[in-house]
């Protein structure tokens, strides 16, 4: 007995000596908000590296792999010879996780996790004058606060778009027009309805309130006081009766509703294109009445990138009229080079993303990250992301 | 006690509903990899082998099928080698802290994967960033060979209390060497149980998913990570399907030679 | 013969080569494996920054005040231990006859064919296993078919296909251990018994379930602790639940909180190791 306690008394000494030298090895510092953290910019682009790992959103690096004709990735590696290995980040919180766990060169980060990335350090600084398509970026996307900090750029504008309403249209009479069609206790599709799988969500749920409840005076869905969150979060637990599955794999929502699982809820409109493609269903999307959250996404470069090079390549190409306006119509948004909208297939495309127009665009809640001061200016306290994730938690019960 | 007839049929009917419980599922994913269609509503309207030919084609999957052959042999080598070191030692000699290790050994595999993951993932951030190594091939092999262990260890020891140490007495007593000992009287004896373990070993690090998910890294991908990737994906899903019932037959003989080797029944014994 | 002057000082030190067996495995697990266990059980007590997502290296308890006080963590993990004792108890009550009647009834050719097509199942990938109860569960699935002339609905996705689902999975880790139990048991003693004038069913629970207790808490070891850290299945066909494990995995992977992670995680690891220690009391790691 004695014996085995030497054991257990060396082991713990030498776990304890471990834990003492593992927590001095581990370099990570906490930025205060406040303070920007410098990392360096390229200075120049040179040749390839041969190989590119980015995290992207579902539909943003085909390689021909879903549809045959829809491919600019090989084009791309037959033109820098940059191998492109894609991972797909279903929500902000996995791309930022994702970009800090380190090994990958870039990200399509939306506007929720580009200041994240930013102020951690994580990302760097883009020359936009090494990236000749910048030129062209729709003027009402540039230097925006989830894209820049400090008056620098931290990235290439990629597209922007609004959540959409989608629906069987079969089975879900007459077509919906609200988002109260998903919040709706007496629902007859109660078990059937979907809702997005990420904390970010809760903003949804705080812009039917805006226009439902306008007491309570929510002004930014991402800028919530103590009672608008309670409002939104109460809204939200309601909801969960209806929800049959919530989805962050758009592969899956997408097979959901073709098993008949889901009827509505929502969705991508790249989520609408395959659905609509696979004729498996019928399907409908609207903007509903109330207006819609979005994301306006941006490329950016991992400060230690083991490609910068291709990673700059790509963002030129992706950001060039021909390829933004492919990657817009396979997805479903607006492009942000507005020489794209010369290239698309649907003449009508531009018009009907309303691409060019810059009072649209501001109507859409982006997806921002929330925090404790008041995104809209007020002096009182708001709920920080955290506050939000843990929210979500007890949401989902 | 004499087990009647009728209680006979009842226990052979409830093994029958069972073994339909175990393969019907297998059976729809079979049947599904010959369904054209990408939904996989039920029943299937027609059968066709598209997915089929379109296996071969898909360069991701004889890649991540590469990445998962290496890191399943890499980590039952190196299980094997450890695990035998351990069974030794605990079946062969008398130290304290036995129960200890054989604790020690179980626990990767018991603890859930997921905090295996983590775990391995932060210490390898921790440790091997500063260092300028990712992880990777190498990430992947540690962390399979470390829940692979017990596999080898189980099979070994329980081999080598079977056997016992007089023959290997016997055999030093005529005069032989710890090494010829070794290589004449011992591996004969254990090695088909290092077969089984390593058979059972390279199959558990074959369709390990959790712990890979966390010291993989970006670069490396093996094949139960390309079917969590294309489980939901239209185009791809069902060349999953293909993919899983190839498995299915491929392991059929290791399986099969794997319980042979390892002896089944202790009463084949003759030790 | 030749002097091996290697092999003799081997054989007069026997600590040496015990030291030399041991150093390499316990290097590995003690040190490299407890090791990282250690460090991340420890960032438990650390915090992350609420913008930027960095560790902030100060001790705290904000994870366990958040863990203890929102009732929604209590919810989970009590759900999650149901599971778990669910998945145990179906699976046990399925494997007993199924091991009784392959050890005791079948003849021992048809034995290890048994054995083998119990097994075979295992080697087919987990993932695509709890894929096909996907599959089998949806609106427009084998159960859905299958019910429609009796006007049943499938049970569809939730917490019961989820459990379903992890019984599938893990019930040959139940059966192989009981049916090795079955299998040391003498036929004597069952003879015995009968012989005393025991009926069948008492033989049944006073010789035979006591003897293979050991085998059935082996098997209970696995589907216990495989269930307990199970997130991928409910992602599958869990529909709109979720497990404590899903905590673990969702503020990692997701909200890159590893200390929360790391503080939620505490919860399978303390009740797997408790089972542990009870297990081994029971002596039924020596029948693995």
């Amino acid at each position: 007995m004695l014996r085995s306690k030497k054991v257990m008394a060396i082991a713990g000494a030498i776990s304890t000596a471990l834990l003492v030298i593992g927590g001095s090895i581990v370099a990570t510092s906490s930025a205060s908000a406040a303070s920007l953290p410098k990392v360096p910019m390229a200075k120049s682009v040179g040749k390839g590296e041969g190989a590119l790992n980015i995290i992207i959103w579902a539909g943003y690096a085909e390689n021909g792999s879903s549809d045959k004709k829809v491919d600019w990735v090989t084009p791309f590696t037959k033109a820098t010879g940059c191998k492109v290995n894609a991972k797909v980040g279903n929500t902000s919180d996995e791309m930022v996780t994702l970009m800090k766990s380190g090994g990958y060169d870039g990200v399509s980060a939306s506007g929720d996790a580009t200041n994240r990335l930013i102020y951690g350090g994580v990302v760097a600084p883009v020359n936009t004058a090494l990236v000749p398509s910048y030129a062209d970026i729709s003027p009402f996307l540039k230097n925006k606060s989830w894209n820049s900090a400090g008056g620098q750029m931290y990235g290439i504008p990629h597209g922007w778009g609004a959540n959409v309403l989608a629906y069987n249209s079969a089975k879900v009479k007459p077509a919906p027009t609200s988002w109260g069609s998903v919040f709706d206790p007496k629902s007859p599709y109660a078990g059937k309805i979907t809702a997005y799988d990420s904390p970010i969500y809760i903003a949804d749920a705080a812009l039917y309130l805006m226009k439902s409840q306008p007491k309570l005076g929510i002004k930014n869905p991402y800028a919530l006081d103590a009672t608008q969150f309670n409002a939104a979060v109460a809204l939200l637990k309601g909801q969960k009766k209806l929800v049959g599955e919530y989805w962050s794999d758009a592969s899956k929502s997408i097979q959901s509703f073709e098993s008949g699982n889901t009827l509505l809820g929502t969705a991508w409109q790249y989520n609408v294109n395959v659905l609509t493609g696979d004729k498996k269903i019928t399907v409908g999307s609207v903007l509903p009445k109330e207006g819609s959250t979005g994301w306006s996404d941006t490329w950016m470069i991992a400060a230690k990138a083991a490609h910068p090079n291709c990673m700059y390549k790509w963002m030129d190409w992706i950001a060039s009229p021909k390829v933004n306006s492919q990657v817009a119509e396979w997805f479903g948004e607006s492009p942000s080079n507005a020489k794209a909208c010369n290239f698309t297939a649907d003449k009508t495309f531009c018009a009907t993303f309303h691409a060019t127009d810059a009072t649209y665009a501001k109507n859409i809640y982006y997806w921002t990250t929330p925090t404790a001061t008041c995104l809209d200016g007020r002096t009182v306290a708001c709920k920080d992301y955290a506050a939000w994730t843990q929210a979500w938690t007890a949401i989902k019960g | 006690m004499k087990i009647s007839r009728r209680a006979k049929w009842i226990l052979g009917g409830l093994t029958f509903l069972v073994l339909g419980f175990i393969y019907i599922p297998l059976a729809v994913v079979v049947i599904n990899s010959f369904n054209p269609s990408r939904t996989f509503s039920w029943p299937p309207t027609s059968l066709s082998t598209v997915w089929w030919s379109k296996v071969f084609a898909n360069p991701d999957v004889t890649s991540s099928l590469f990445t998962s052959l290496k890191a399943g042999l890499g980590a039952t080598v190196i299980s094997v080698v450890l695990g035998s070191c351990i069974a030794f030692a605990v079946a062969r000699y008398k130290f304290f802290a036995k129960n200890t290790i054989s604790l020690l050994v179980v626990l990767p595999i018991a603890l859930p994967g997921i905090v295996t993951g983590i775990a391995l993932n932060s210490a390898f951030n921790t440790l091997l960033q500063p260092l300028g190594i990712g992880l990777g091939l190498a990430t992947v092999i540690i962390g399979h060979a470390t829940f692979c262990i017990v596999i080898v260890y189980n099979n070994l020891l329980a081999r080598l209390r079977r056997i016992g140490g007089t023959l290997e007495e016997a055999s030093s007593d005529l005069g032989a060497s710890t090494f010829q000992t070794f290589a004449y009287v011992t591996f004969p004896m254990i090695r088909s149980a290092l077969v089984a373990g390593g058979l059972l070993a390279f199959a558990l690090s074959f369709d390990e998913i959790v712990v890979t998910t966390f010291t993989s890294g970006a670069s490396v991908q093996t094949l139960p990570q390309w079917i969590f990737n294309n489980l939901f994906r239209p185009n791809q899903a069902p060349i999953v399907n293909v993919v899983a019932t190839i498995l299915l037959i491929a392991f059929m003989l290791p399986v099969w030679l794997s319980q042979r080797l390892s002896g089944g029944s202790a009463a084949s014994s003759r030790l | 013969m030749r002097e091996n002057r290697v092999s003799t000082w081997l054989y007069r030190h026997p600590k040496s080569r015990l030291a030399m067996l041991l150093s390499a495995p316990l290097t590995w697990l003690a040190v490299a494996y407890l090791g990282s266990l250690a460090t991340m059980i420890f960032s438990a007590f650390w915090s992350v920054d609420s913008f930027t997502g960095n560790i902030v290296h100060q001790l705290t308890l904000t994870n366990f005040r958040i863990l203890f006080s929102q009732s929604v963590y209590g919810v989970i993990a009590v759900r999650s231990l149901g599971i778990a004792l669910f998945v145990t108890i179906v699976d046990a009550l399925i494997a007993i006859p199924i091991a009784f009647f392959m050890a005791k009834v079948l003849s021992p050719k048809l034995r290890n064919f048994a054995v083998v097509i119990i097994i075979l199942p295992l080697w087919a990938s987990y993932l695509v296993k709890a894929y096909a109860w996907r599959t089998m569960f949806s609106d427009s699935g084998v159960l859905a078919w299958f019910f429609k002339p009796f006007h049943i609905a499938t049970p569809g996705y939730g917490l019961f296909a989820t459990a379903i689902t992890l019984c599938y999975l893990w019930l040959p880790y139940m059966i192989l251990p009981i049916y090795a139990g079955l299998e040391r048991l003498p036929d004597s003693l069952l003879e015995a018994s009968s012989d005393l004038g025991a009926s069948a069913g008492k033989t049944f629970r006073r010789v035979i379930i006591p003897m293979i207790y050991p085998s059935i808490i082996a098997g209970s070891l696995f589907t216990f602790s495989l269930t307990l850290g199970d997130y991928i299945v409910v992602k599958i066909v869990g529909g709109k639940s979720q497990l404590m494990a899903n905590v673990v995995y969702d503020n990692v992977g997701t909200a890159g909180n590893l200390p929360f992670a790391a503080a939620a995680a505490l919860f399978p690891i303390i009740v797997i190791l408790g089972y542990l220690t009870f297990v081994r009391r029971s002596g039924a790691l020596e029948n693995f």
